[in-house]
């Protein structure tokens, strides 16, 4: 006789951009959780494998295309953002920057938006692939929030920003916003 | 297919890895991470990819970059042998694992963070290895079996032997990952990991061929 399943329990931290990501996959997935708010999470990376998870177990709506072309563009523009981008401006890696703190997460941003915008030009419809929301669109919007605090001039990037724009229409994507979390502080919070 | 690759590039040696266990004979387009300024900066490679890395694969008329969404492609379309386990809550294990060598070890230090890093470079990526691997010999304590998840090769085991080959390049002392040493050793007895290695490429310097 097996006991009901627990509600997940989601340590998080409001202003993370990974957490920011699974928030968003549970809140598109429908999971309701629990959040353990975390000051400071340590960065594993391991996100992608989270909502992974989340995706084999509830397939339903989808996060990855059935087309396997499409996956591998999908896989290939997060994979880009988790490992390319966002550990290059982390915390651990700017406390070495010093005073070049600003210019060196601008510059990752900017170099890895760059190389994101040609990619978008061949695989974006409505969202970074085609019209359905996939694992892609999970990591853009919290990487363009990044540049946003960051100070990137987001002139160069207008794929970037149209699909951002879209996607913080979506229902999932605002009620996981960072100025939205138990742990926001007052003076952020929407 | 072709694999534009650097012979010591351990996201390349990955892909290498994946390939060579599925079977799947490729071409080689070496690309020199240090000559000529990085021949991954030319004009030409941008267009290949334009993330301008290693590696990149142009496989059935698609041109894919990231090892991971590289490898993952592999397996959707050559599924045997399987490289993710049919388990869903170790095939979370496999990813989580990867994840954190791909995301959280690998890209702290590469090229162009040690770059920045100037005489601290050795430190820093000492620091940022064992930090990643002392978490990564806590979790396979409970995840390995012969290997990192289990008994079967994984996605896992292919982030794996490479990071452990750049821990070794910048003398990281792996005395205190006994888990990671067996695993990486038992991994090295494989073809696959044996064909694919650095040390076997059309690329790799008659200094460090072996």
């Amino acid at each position: 006789m097996s006991s009901a399943a627990a509600k997940p329990i989601l340590y998080s931290y409001f202003r993370s951009s990974c957490s920011w990501r699974v928030r968003i996959a549970l809140a598109l997935k429908g999971i309701a959780y629990d959040v353990v708010p975390v000051n400071l999470l340590k960065d594993g990376g391991q996100q992608l494998a989270i909502i992974h998870y989340l995706e084999d177990t509830c397939p339903n709506p989808r996060l990855l295309p059935q087309d396997l072309k499409k996956r591998a563009q999908v896989r290939m523009i997060a994979d880009h953002i988790v490992s390319g981008i966002q550990p290059l401006q982390n915390l651990s890696v700017l406390k070495q920057m010093g005073e070049k703190k600003m210019e060196w997460a601008q510059n990752c941003i900017a170099s890895g938006f760059q190389a994101l915008e040609q990619t978008l030009e061949h695989t974006a419809g409505r969202y970074c692939v085609g019209d359905e929301v996939s694992m892609a669109d999970l990591c853009l919007v919290p990487q363009v929030f990044n540049a946003e605090r960051f100070k990137v001039d987001m002139g160069p990037y207008p794929t970037i920003t149209r699909i951002n724009k879209a996607l913080l229409e979506l229902e999932a994507f605002k009620v996981s916003h960072p100025s939205l979390q138990p742990d926001t502080p007052a003076e952020l919070r929407a």
